[in-house]
Protein backbone atom coordinates (compact mmCIF):
# COMPACT_ATOMS: atom_id res chain seq x y z
CA UNK A 1 0.00 0.00 0.00
CA UNK A 2 0.97 3.45 -1.17
CA UNK A 3 1.03 4.99 2.64
CA UNK A 4 1.75 7.82 1.10
CA UNK A 5 -0.85 8.32 -0.75
CA UNK A 6 -3.49 6.96 1.20
CA UNK A 7 -2.77 9.57 4.03
CA UNK A 8 -2.63 12.48 0.99
CA UNK A 9 -6.47 10.98 0.12
CA UNK A 10 -7.83 10.99 3.54
CA UNK A 11 -6.53 14.48 3.84
CA UNK A 12 -8.45 15.63 0.73
CA UNK A 13 -11.91 14.02 1.34
CA UNK A 14 -11.72 15.45 4.73
CA UNK A 15 -11.19 19.02 3.41
CA UNK A 16 -13.18 18.84 0.39
CA UNK A 17 -15.76 16.91 3.02
CA UNK A 18 -15.79 20.14 5.30
CA UNK A 19 -15.45 22.66 2.37
CA UNK A 20 -18.35 21.15 0.90
CA UNK A 21 -20.50 21.12 4.06
CA UNK A 22 -19.38 24.61 4.35
CA UNK A 23 -20.76 25.60 0.95
CA UNK A 24 -23.43 22.84 0.53
CA UNK A 25 -25.49 23.96 3.67
CA UNK A 26 -26.38 27.81 2.65
CA UNK A 27 -26.64 26.77 -1.01
CA UNK A 28 -29.03 24.38 -0.49
CA UNK A 29 -30.51 26.56 2.12
CA UNK A 30 -31.27 28.96 -0.42
CA UNK A 31 -32.28 26.47 -3.36
CA UNK A 32 -34.94 25.83 -0.86
CA UNK A 33 -36.33 29.29 0.18
CA UNK A 34 -35.99 31.31 -3.02
CA UNK A 35 -37.91 32.55 -5.08
CA UNK A 36 -35.48 33.81 -7.72
CA UNK A 37 -35.82 33.20 -11.37
CA UNK A 38 -32.36 31.81 -11.66
CA UNK A 39 -33.16 29.55 -9.23
CA UNK A 40 -33.40 26.31 -11.82
CA UNK A 41 -29.98 27.48 -13.38
CA UNK A 42 -28.22 27.87 -9.54
CA UNK A 43 -29.58 24.15 -9.51
CA UNK A 44 -28.37 23.16 -12.96
CA UNK A 45 -24.90 24.45 -12.30
CA UNK A 46 -24.70 22.60 -9.00
CA UNK A 47 -25.93 19.40 -10.40
CA UNK A 48 -23.43 19.67 -13.44
CA UNK A 49 -20.81 17.61 -12.26
CA UNK A 50 -23.11 14.51 -11.60
CA UNK A 51 -23.72 14.45 -15.45
CA UNK A 52 -20.29 15.76 -16.92
CA UNK A 53 -17.68 13.39 -17.79
CA UNK A 54 -15.03 13.55 -15.40
CA UNK A 55 -12.34 14.70 -18.16
CA UNK A 56 -14.48 17.31 -19.66
CA UNK A 57 -14.86 18.82 -15.56
CA UNK A 58 -10.73 18.11 -15.08
CA UNK A 59 -10.17 20.02 -18.41
CA UNK A 60 -11.91 22.86 -17.57
CA UNK A 61 -10.85 23.35 -14.39
CA UNK A 62 -6.54 23.04 -15.88
CA UNK A 63 -7.65 25.73 -18.09
CA UNK A 64 -9.38 27.62 -15.52
CA UNK A 65 -7.14 26.90 -13.08
CA UNK A 66 -3.85 27.42 -15.18
CA UNK A 67 -1.59 30.61 -15.91
CA UNK A 68 -3.62 31.60 -18.69
CA UNK A 69 -6.59 32.67 -16.57
CA UNK A 70 -6.70 36.02 -14.51
CA UNK A 71 -7.74 34.01 -12.14
CA UNK A 72 -5.04 31.29 -12.39
CA UNK A 73 -2.68 33.97 -12.21
CA UNK A 74 -4.30 35.93 -9.24
CA UNK A 75 -4.24 32.28 -7.50
CA UNK A 76 -0.82 32.16 -8.04
CA UNK A 77 0.19 35.18 -6.74
CA UNK A 78 -1.83 34.64 -3.63
CA UNK A 79 -0.42 31.30 -3.00
CA UNK A 80 3.11 31.63 -4.26
CA UNK A 81 2.37 28.83 -6.74
CA UNK A 82 0.09 27.63 -9.21
CA UNK A 83 -3.26 26.05 -8.67
CA UNK A 84 -2.79 23.42 -10.69
CA UNK A 85 -0.82 20.51 -9.71
CA UNK A 86 -1.20 21.31 -6.13
CA UNK A 87 -3.03 19.76 -3.47
CA UNK A 88 -4.88 23.12 -2.89
CA UNK A 89 -5.89 22.77 -6.77
CA UNK A 90 -7.17 18.67 -6.07
CA UNK A 91 -9.02 20.36 -3.37
CA UNK A 92 -10.98 23.13 -5.60
CA UNK A 93 -11.28 20.31 -8.09
CA UNK A 94 -13.02 17.64 -5.76
CA UNK A 95 -14.99 20.44 -4.25
CA UNK A 96 -16.66 21.46 -7.44
CA UNK A 97 -17.03 17.48 -8.88
CA UNK A 98 -18.88 16.37 -5.46
CA UNK A 99 -21.19 19.44 -4.90
CA UNK A 100 -24.02 17.75 -6.21
CA UNK A 101 -23.36 15.03 -3.74
CA UNK A 102 -23.70 17.89 -0.89
CA UNK A 103 -26.50 19.70 -2.35
CA UNK A 104 -28.66 17.32 -3.24
CA UNK A 105 -29.14 15.34 -0.16
CA UNK A 106 -29.72 18.37 1.83
CA UNK A 107 -32.07 20.07 -0.43
CA UNK A 108 -34.06 17.36 -0.21
CA UNK A 109 -33.26 17.27 3.54
CA UNK A 110 -34.59 20.76 3.73
CA UNK A 111 -37.67 20.31 1.61
CA UNK A 112 -38.81 17.33 4.23
CA UNK A 113 -39.19 19.62 6.91
CA UNK A 114 -42.98 20.17 7.11
CA UNK A 115 -43.21 23.84 5.61
CA UNK A 116 -45.70 24.92 8.83
CA UNK A 117 -42.84 24.03 11.53
CA UNK A 118 -40.94 26.95 9.34
CA UNK A 119 -43.92 29.19 9.32
CA UNK A 120 -44.20 28.96 12.83
CA UNK A 121 -40.72 29.95 13.20
CA UNK A 122 -40.61 32.67 10.86
CA UNK A 123 -43.58 34.26 13.25
CA UNK A 124 -41.63 33.88 16.26
CA UNK A 125 -39.20 36.18 15.24
CA UNK A 126 -36.69 33.75 13.63
CA UNK A 127 -34.55 35.10 10.27
CA UNK A 128 -33.29 32.87 7.99
CA UNK A 129 -30.03 32.00 9.72
CA UNK A 130 -31.76 31.25 13.00
CA UNK A 131 -34.14 28.89 11.31
CA UNK A 132 -31.48 26.96 9.34
CA UNK A 133 -29.51 26.51 12.54
CA UNK A 134 -31.95 25.81 14.96
CA UNK A 135 -34.40 24.35 13.02
CA UNK A 136 -33.10 22.50 9.68
CA UNK A 137 -30.21 21.34 10.36
CA UNK A 138 -31.37 19.65 13.67
CA UNK A 139 -34.26 18.27 11.50
CA UNK A 140 -32.24 17.40 8.41
CA UNK A 141 -29.38 15.79 10.54
CA UNK A 142 -29.56 12.71 9.06
CA UNK A 143 -29.40 14.49 5.34
CA UNK A 144 -26.36 16.49 5.88
CA UNK A 145 -25.01 12.92 7.23
CA UNK A 146 -25.42 11.27 4.19
CA UNK A 147 -24.32 14.33 2.36
CA UNK A 148 -20.94 14.23 4.09
CA UNK A 149 -20.91 10.74 3.73
CA UNK A 150 -21.41 10.70 0.18
CA UNK A 151 -18.84 13.97 -0.39
CA UNK A 152 -15.85 11.98 1.43
CA UNK A 153 -16.17 8.67 -0.60
CA UNK A 154 -16.87 10.15 -3.29
CA UNK A 155 -14.08 11.73 -2.90
CA UNK A 156 -11.57 8.96 -2.17
CA UNK A 157 -12.43 6.96 -5.24
CA UNK A 158 -12.18 10.05 -7.74
CA UNK A 159 -9.77 9.56 -10.54
CA UNK A 160 -10.85 11.93 -13.78
CA UNK A 161 -10.49 15.00 -12.25
CA UNK A 162 -7.78 14.71 -9.78
CA UNK A 163 -5.88 13.38 -13.07
CA UNK A 164 -6.26 16.00 -14.93
CA UNK A 165 -5.71 19.10 -12.86
CA UNK A 166 -3.37 17.15 -10.33
CA UNK A 167 -1.10 14.82 -12.29
CA UNK A 168 0.95 12.12 -10.48
CA UNK A 169 3.46 13.76 -8.36
CA UNK A 170 4.24 11.83 -5.54
CA UNK A 171 3.39 13.48 -2.15
CA UNK A 172 1.56 16.24 -3.85
CA UNK A 173 -1.30 14.71 -6.00
CA UNK A 174 -1.06 11.16 -6.37
CA UNK A 175 -4.13 9.98 -4.80
CA UNK A 176 -4.58 6.05 -3.98
CA UNK A 177 -6.96 5.54 -7.45
CA UNK A 178 -4.22 7.13 -9.29
CA UNK A 179 -1.74 4.67 -7.53
CA UNK A 180 -4.12 2.09 -8.69
CA UNK A 181 -3.72 2.99 -12.27
CA UNK A 182 -0.13 3.27 -11.43
CA UNK A 183 0.26 -0.30 -10.14
CA UNK A 184 -1.78 -1.53 -12.95
CA UNK A 185 0.41 -0.24 -15.44
CA UNK A 186 3.56 -1.37 -13.79
CA UNK A 187 1.40 -4.85 -13.90
CA UNK A 188 2.08 -4.48 -10.17
CA UNK A 189 -1.65 -6.64 -10.04
CA UNK A 190 -1.58 -8.05 -6.64
CA UNK A 191 -0.65 -4.34 -5.01
CA UNK A 192 -3.29 -2.86 -7.26
CA UNK A 193 -5.50 -5.77 -5.75
CA UNK A 194 -4.90 -4.51 -2.02
CA UNK A 195 -5.32 -0.97 -3.07
CA UNK A 196 -8.61 -1.91 -4.39
CA UNK A 197 -9.96 -3.91 -1.92
CA UNK A 198 -8.84 -1.03 0.50
CA UNK A 199 -10.83 1.52 -0.99
CA UNK A 200 -13.96 -0.82 -1.38
CA UNK A 201 -13.95 -1.95 1.71
CA UNK A 202 -13.75 2.21 2.75
CA UNK A 203 -17.06 2.84 0.19
CA UNK A 204 -18.99 -0.16 1.57
CA UNK A 205 -18.62 0.59 5.34
CA UNK A 206 -19.52 4.31 4.83
CA UNK A 207 -22.53 2.61 3.71
CA UNK A 208 -23.00 0.53 6.03
CA UNK A 209 -22.41 3.26 8.88
CA UNK A 210 -25.20 5.33 6.52
CA UNK A 211 -27.62 2.48 5.93
CA UNK A 212 -27.20 0.85 9.69
CA UNK A 213 -27.60 4.66 10.79
CA UNK A 214 -31.19 4.78 9.62
CA UNK A 215 -32.32 1.21 10.29
CA UNK A 216 -31.43 2.13 14.00
CA UNK A 217 -33.47 5.27 13.55
CA UNK A 218 -36.24 3.61 11.66
CA UNK A 219 -36.67 5.48 8.29
CA UNK A 220 -38.27 3.47 6.07
CA UNK A 221 -36.68 2.68 2.58
CA UNK A 222 -38.15 4.83 -0.08
CA UNK B 1 -57.97 50.84 15.29
CA UNK B 2 -57.93 47.90 13.59
CA UNK B 3 -58.59 47.29 10.01
CA UNK B 4 -58.25 44.69 7.41
CA UNK B 5 -58.31 45.60 3.50
CA UNK B 6 -57.08 42.86 1.08
CA UNK B 7 -58.05 41.89 -2.31
CA UNK B 8 -55.83 38.85 -3.76
CA UNK B 9 -56.65 36.21 -6.49
CA UNK B 10 -55.27 32.81 -6.35
CA UNK B 11 -56.07 30.78 -9.50
CA UNK B 12 -59.95 30.85 -9.67
CA UNK B 13 -60.62 32.52 -6.89
CA UNK B 14 -60.61 35.71 -5.37
CA UNK B 15 -60.42 37.07 -2.08
CA UNK B 16 -61.97 40.75 -1.54
CA UNK B 17 -62.26 41.33 2.13
CA UNK B 18 -62.68 44.08 4.12
CA UNK B 19 -63.43 44.40 8.05
CA UNK B 20 -62.73 45.38 11.35
CA UNK B 21 -60.80 43.85 14.32
CA UNK B 22 -61.97 46.29 17.64
CA UNK B 23 -63.81 43.51 19.56
CA UNK B 24 -61.35 41.54 21.79
CA UNK B 25 -63.06 38.27 19.93
CA UNK B 26 -63.94 38.01 15.94
CA UNK B 27 -64.92 34.93 15.23
CA UNK B 28 -64.27 34.85 11.34
CA UNK B 29 -67.11 32.52 10.02
CA UNK B 30 -68.03 30.40 6.93
CA UNK B 31 -67.82 26.93 4.77
CA UNK B 32 -64.71 25.59 3.21
CA UNK B 33 -63.49 27.16 0.76
CA UNK B 34 -64.46 30.50 1.58
CA UNK B 35 -60.96 32.16 1.93
CA UNK B 36 -60.84 31.83 5.79
CA UNK B 37 -57.38 30.08 5.89
CA UNK B 38 -56.24 32.39 3.13
CA UNK B 39 -57.34 35.54 4.86
CA UNK B 40 -55.36 34.41 8.00
CA UNK B 41 -51.93 33.36 6.12
CA UNK B 42 -52.14 37.49 4.66
CA UNK B 43 -53.29 38.21 8.25
CA UNK B 44 -49.93 36.19 9.51
CA UNK B 45 -47.15 37.61 6.58
CA UNK B 46 -46.90 34.40 5.45
CA UNK B 47 -49.18 35.25 2.03
CA UNK B 48 -48.75 38.40 0.59
CA UNK B 49 -51.55 40.09 -1.38
CA UNK B 50 -52.12 42.00 -4.71
CA UNK B 51 -53.18 44.45 -2.80
CA UNK B 52 -54.53 45.32 0.58
CA UNK B 53 -54.13 47.43 3.66
CA UNK B 54 -53.85 46.04 7.42
CA UNK B 55 -53.62 47.85 10.40
CA UNK B 56 -53.43 46.24 14.31
CA UNK B 57 -53.72 48.60 17.36
CA UNK B 58 -53.14 51.45 15.08
CA UNK B 59 -49.88 50.09 13.68
CA UNK B 60 -49.57 49.59 9.61
CA UNK B 61 -48.61 46.18 8.86
CA UNK B 62 -49.31 46.14 5.24
CA UNK B 63 -50.09 49.03 2.93
CA UNK B 64 -49.51 47.82 -0.79
CA UNK B 65 -50.09 51.32 -2.05
CA UNK B 66 -47.12 52.77 0.00
CA UNK B 67 -45.11 49.73 -0.26
CA UNK B 68 -45.38 48.68 3.65
CA UNK B 69 -44.89 45.20 4.43
CA UNK B 70 -43.75 44.32 7.96
CA UNK B 71 -42.47 40.53 7.55
CA UNK B 72 -44.32 37.87 9.67
CA UNK B 73 -41.72 37.86 12.56
CA UNK B 74 -42.37 41.14 13.10
CA UNK B 75 -45.97 41.69 12.99
CA UNK B 76 -46.59 40.23 16.51
CA UNK B 77 -49.40 37.71 15.66
CA UNK B 78 -49.63 34.67 16.93
CA UNK B 79 -50.83 31.70 14.71
CA UNK B 80 -51.86 28.20 15.94
CA UNK B 81 -53.87 25.77 13.41
CA UNK B 82 -55.78 22.81 13.24
CA UNK B 83 -52.15 20.85 12.94
CA UNK B 84 -49.72 22.40 15.69
CA UNK B 85 -46.64 22.61 14.25
CA UNK B 86 -44.29 22.21 17.28
CA UNK B 87 -40.82 22.00 16.71
CA UNK B 88 -40.33 18.26 17.20
CA UNK B 89 -36.56 18.06 18.26
CA UNK B 90 -37.14 20.68 21.33
CA UNK B 91 -38.78 19.87 24.33
CA UNK B 92 -42.31 21.89 25.23
CA UNK B 93 -40.22 24.30 27.54
CA UNK B 94 -38.00 25.07 24.60
CA UNK B 95 -40.95 25.33 22.22
CA UNK B 96 -42.95 27.95 24.41
CA UNK B 97 -39.19 29.60 24.75
CA UNK B 98 -38.80 29.86 21.18
CA UNK B 99 -40.16 33.16 20.68
CA UNK B 100 -39.30 34.97 23.57
CA UNK B 101 -34.92 34.79 23.29
CA UNK B 102 -35.20 38.43 23.56
CA UNK B 103 -36.03 38.20 27.03
CA UNK B 104 -33.39 37.49 29.99
CA UNK B 105 -32.74 34.54 30.91
CA UNK B 106 -34.95 35.00 34.87
CA UNK B 107 -37.58 36.31 32.43
CA UNK B 108 -37.78 33.83 29.99
CA UNK B 109 -37.99 31.00 32.22
CA UNK B 110 -40.83 33.30 34.31
CA UNK B 111 -42.52 33.87 30.81
CA UNK B 112 -42.63 29.93 30.12
CA UNK B 113 -43.49 29.00 33.50
CA UNK B 114 -46.22 31.51 33.06
CA UNK B 115 -47.33 30.08 29.91
CA UNK B 116 -47.60 26.56 30.60
CA UNK B 117 -49.61 27.64 34.01
CA UNK B 118 -52.05 29.08 31.78
CA UNK B 119 -52.56 25.92 29.64
CA UNK B 120 -52.59 23.67 32.94
CA UNK B 121 -49.44 21.73 31.13
CA UNK B 122 -46.42 22.29 33.90
CA UNK B 123 -46.38 18.86 34.43
CA UNK B 124 -45.31 18.74 30.50
CA UNK B 125 -42.65 21.36 30.29
CA UNK B 126 -39.73 19.02 29.82
CA UNK B 127 -41.64 16.59 27.89
CA UNK B 128 -40.22 16.01 24.09
CA UNK B 129 -42.58 17.83 21.86
CA UNK B 130 -43.28 14.56 19.94
CA UNK B 131 -44.16 12.71 22.53
CA UNK B 132 -47.24 14.54 23.59
CA UNK B 133 -51.03 13.62 22.76
CA UNK B 134 -53.37 15.80 20.56
CA UNK B 135 -54.34 18.04 23.15
CA UNK B 136 -51.39 18.19 24.57
CA UNK B 137 -49.97 19.62 21.55
CA UNK B 138 -52.54 22.09 20.77
CA UNK B 139 -51.92 23.84 24.51
CA UNK B 140 -48.59 24.09 24.16
CA UNK B 141 -48.86 24.89 20.32
CA UNK B 142 -51.14 28.26 22.18
CA UNK B 143 -48.86 28.98 25.31
CA UNK B 144 -45.56 28.98 22.11
CA UNK B 145 -48.24 31.48 20.56
CA UNK B 146 -49.22 33.56 23.16
CA UNK B 147 -45.47 33.53 25.09
CA UNK B 148 -44.16 36.53 23.31
CA UNK B 149 -47.50 38.33 24.36
CA UNK B 150 -48.59 39.36 20.32
CA UNK B 151 -50.70 41.88 19.58
CA UNK B 152 -53.09 39.01 17.60
CA UNK B 153 -53.87 35.98 18.09
CA UNK B 154 -54.90 33.68 14.87
CA UNK B 155 -56.74 30.94 15.84
CA UNK B 156 -57.87 28.69 12.69
CA UNK B 157 -59.59 25.78 13.91
CA UNK B 158 -57.72 24.84 16.61
CA UNK B 159 -59.97 22.84 18.61
CA UNK B 160 -61.64 21.01 15.65
CA UNK B 161 -59.41 17.75 16.10
CA UNK B 162 -59.70 17.63 20.34
CA UNK B 163 -62.59 15.61 22.37
CA UNK B 164 -65.47 17.86 23.93
CA UNK B 165 -63.76 18.52 27.13
CA UNK B 166 -60.40 19.37 25.93
CA UNK B 167 -61.52 21.72 24.03
CA UNK B 168 -63.60 22.98 26.17
CA UNK B 169 -61.07 23.55 28.63
CA UNK B 170 -58.84 24.82 26.22
CA UNK B 171 -61.14 27.86 24.98
CA UNK B 172 -62.23 28.53 28.78
CA UNK B 173 -58.02 29.40 29.50
CA UNK B 174 -58.14 31.65 26.48
CA UNK B 175 -61.15 33.43 26.69
CA UNK B 176 -59.61 34.27 30.05
CA UNK B 177 -56.49 35.90 28.56
CA UNK B 178 -56.07 39.11 27.57
CA UNK B 179 -55.11 39.23 24.02
CA UNK B 180 -57.17 39.93 20.42
CA UNK B 181 -57.82 36.96 18.92
CA UNK B 182 -59.54 36.34 15.05
CA UNK B 183 -60.78 33.25 15.35
CA UNK B 184 -61.86 31.32 12.58
CA UNK B 185 -64.38 27.74 12.53
CA UNK B 186 -67.17 26.34 10.50
CA UNK B 187 -68.63 24.86 13.54
CA UNK B 188 -71.89 26.89 14.04
CA UNK B 189 -72.06 24.59 17.85
CA UNK B 190 -68.59 25.34 18.86
CA UNK B 191 -69.01 29.30 18.08
CA UNK B 192 -72.55 29.98 19.54
CA UNK B 193 -71.98 30.86 23.02
CA UNK B 194 -68.38 33.11 22.02
CA UNK B 195 -68.97 36.83 23.23
CA UNK B 196 -67.50 37.63 19.99
CA UNK B 197 -67.87 39.88 16.86
CA UNK B 198 -68.64 38.02 13.58
CA UNK B 199 -67.35 38.47 10.10
CA UNK B 200 -69.03 36.07 7.72
CA UNK B 201 -66.87 34.95 4.80
CA UNK B 202 -68.65 33.47 1.83
CA UNK B 203 -66.60 32.74 -1.80
CA UNK B 204 -63.96 35.31 -0.58
CA UNK B 205 -66.21 38.36 0.15
CA UNK B 206 -67.23 39.08 3.69
CA UNK B 207 -71.19 39.09 3.83
CA UNK B 208 -72.19 40.01 7.21
CA UNK B 209 -70.50 41.70 10.64
CA UNK B 210 -71.68 42.29 13.62
CA UNK B 211 -72.29 41.04 17.31
CA UNK B 212 -71.84 37.36 16.62
CA UNK B 213 -75.45 36.27 18.44
CA UNK B 214 -77.16 38.69 16.61
CA UNK B 215 -75.99 37.92 13.09
CA UNK B 216 -76.26 34.54 13.36
CA UNK B 217 -79.87 34.17 14.57
CA UNK B 218 -80.82 36.35 11.92
CA UNK B 219 -79.25 34.18 9.33
CA UNK B 220 -78.95 30.75 11.48
CA UNK B 221 -81.87 28.66 8.75
CA UNK B 222 -79.54 29.96 5.77
CA UNK B 223 -76.16 29.50 7.26
CA UNK B 224 -77.50 26.24 8.21
CA UNK B 225 -78.44 25.28 4.61
CA UNK B 226 -75.03 26.49 3.19
CA UNK B 227 -72.82 24.64 5.57
CA UNK B 228 -74.67 21.27 4.92
CA UNK B 229 -75.79 20.59 8.75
Amino acid sequence: MDLQALWLTVRLAAVTTLVLLAVGIPLAWWIVSTRARWRPLVESITTLPLLLPPTVLGFYLLVLLGSRTAFGRAAAHLLGHPLAFSFAGLVVGSVIYSLPFAVQPMTAGFHAVDPAIVDQARLLGAGRLRILREILLPLSARSVLAAATLCFTHTVGEFGVVLMIGGDIPGATRTLSIAIYDQVQDFSYAQANRTSLFLLSISLLALLLLYGHRRSEGIPHV
Amino acid sequence: MSEVRIRHRQGGFVLDAEFSLDGAWTVLFGPSGAGKSTLLRILAGLLAPQEGRITIGGRTLLDTAQGIAVPAGRRSIGFVTQQPALFPHLTVRQNIAFGVRHLSAPARAGRVHEMLHLFGAEALADRGAKNLSGGERQRVALARALAPAPQLLLLDEPLAALDAASAKDILRRLLDFEVRVLYVSHDLAEIWRMPAELVLLDRGRVTATGPLRQVLAADRERLLEQLGS
